[in-house]
């Protein structure tokens, strides 16, 4: 008797076991959160806040006024002295690549901080020259408050920890924001190819 | 000092308060390895103690459904399989949902169940659930030492790797103690009456 309820209770344990377990992993897909937020973004396009930003030239532009062309965009922190301070770099390799489509207007870089507190605009503007900026196309800024950057972040999906050593650690990627101004896809953040070539697969 | 049933459930409940709250709370989930290593084992133990006052007529209901603690182990098992995924962990710290579950879960699903079933529980299953809890922490410990990258975007990878080591120290001390007691110790092979 107590074999067989033991079985019958031993079934909705299972299947709510597997499916709790399913659910958890996006159907065995994303065990971190890391690729859980690359497959939400890329299963669904996700609307972005029009936040300000302050630009390393000192002007505001909102992230709506930067809409009707294709965004490639960073998070950083300009103090980064570890594999972080190589994503200026690999934007400038960006910027030099699609050089065509970025005078063309289709095409445009952002590098947002997320260290505002000491990235003011000339720290940004010395973090472009020191990465190879090559002029146009490739605008770094800051939020100017600290609920757009939490906004940012959240809509992102970045998450920024303290390092102990007074940096951060970040999940640094490149994120493709298409003309209507939504997330769509979110690549490695040394995956300039591969952003180059969603990019160029998509402008005409 | 003996802990009576009576006393033990305050205990559990004390402890669960605790761990969910301010002083403690933040400092455990600020490192992986406190989170996954001293958090969450306290939240199965608060379980642990919050049923020892149950009475034995309500033990013997509940144990119709689980025959040799079988139910209790898969329970458990599930349980301790979803915190183990590290996105789950990233959940409990940034959505309160997570945190939510991951509070509830841990001591009523994991820690009670166990409590509740290891004394049911045969020689075997005691073993499948040993050996398998000292293969587990050899596997993720392994897994977090292994891995170049970080797993949790709200962990430092050095906590990871720390995580790693400890989990690797605590599957060897396991697997001795596990090996002591078959060598040294009394073993009663035969299952207890049903």
């Amino acid at each position: 008797m107590s074999t067989r309820r033991t079985l019958l209770a031993s079934l909705p344990i299972v299947l709510g076991g597997v499916a709790a377990l399913a659910a958890a992993t996006d159907g065995f897909r994303a065990f971190t959160s890391e690729t859980a937020r690359r497959l939400s973004i890329a299963a669904r396009a996700r609307p972005l806040p029009s936040v300000a930003l302050q630009t390393a030239q000192g002007q505001t532009v909102s992230l709506a006024q930067l809409r009707g062309r294709w965004l490639l965009v960073d998070f950083i922190y300009t103090r980064c002295e570890t594999y972080c301070s190589v994503q200026g770099n690999e934007f400038a390799r960006l910027q030099q690549r699609l050089a065509r489509p970025i005078s063309s207007g289709q095409v445009a870089l952002l590098s947002i901080s997320f260290d505002p507190g000491y990235d003011t605009p000339q720290q940004l503007q010395a973090y472009q020259r020191r990465s190879g900026d090559h002029g146009t196309g490739w605008i770094a800024a800051r939020p100017l408050q600290a609920s757009d950057l939490a906004l940012l972040l959240r809509a992102f999906g970045v998450v920024a920890v303290p390092d102990r050593l007074g940096g951060y650690v970040h999940n640094a990627a490149i994120a493709i924001v298409d003309p209507r101004g939504r997330l769509v896809r979110i690549v490695d953040w040394d995956a300039h190819e591969q952003a180059e070539a969603w990019v160029r697969q998509r402008i005409a | 000092m003996s802990l009576t049933a009576p006393r033990k459930a305050w205990l559990g409940a004390a402890l669960w308060l605790a761990l969910a709250r301010t002083p403690l709370r933040a400092p455990l989930e600020a490192s992986m390895t406190l989170h996954m290593l001293v958090q969450m084992p306290l939240l199965a133990l608060a379980g642990v103690w919050l049923v020892a006052p149950l009475p034995p007529p309500w033990r013997e209901r509940l144990a119709r459904w689980n025959q040799r603690g079988i139910n209790g182990f898969l329970l458990a098992s599930f349980v301790g399989m979803l915190w183990m995924v590290p996105r789950m962990l990233d959940e409990a710290v940034q959505q309160p949902w997570a945190a939510l579950a991951k509070f509830t879960s841990i001591p009523l699903l994991l820690g009670a169940p166990l409590a509740l079933s290891w004394p049911r529980a045969g020689f075997v299953l005691r073993a499948v659930l040993l050996l398998e809890a000292v293969a587990t922490a050899f596997r993720l410990g392994w897994l977090y030492l292994a891995t170049p990258s970080r797993l949790c975007s709200n962990y430092l990878l050095d906590d990871q790797q720390r995580l790693g080591q400890v989990l690797l120290l605590i599957g060897l001390v396991l697997s001795l103690v596990v090996a002591g007691r078959l060598m040294w110790g009394h073993i009663r092979v035969e299952d207890p009456p049903v």
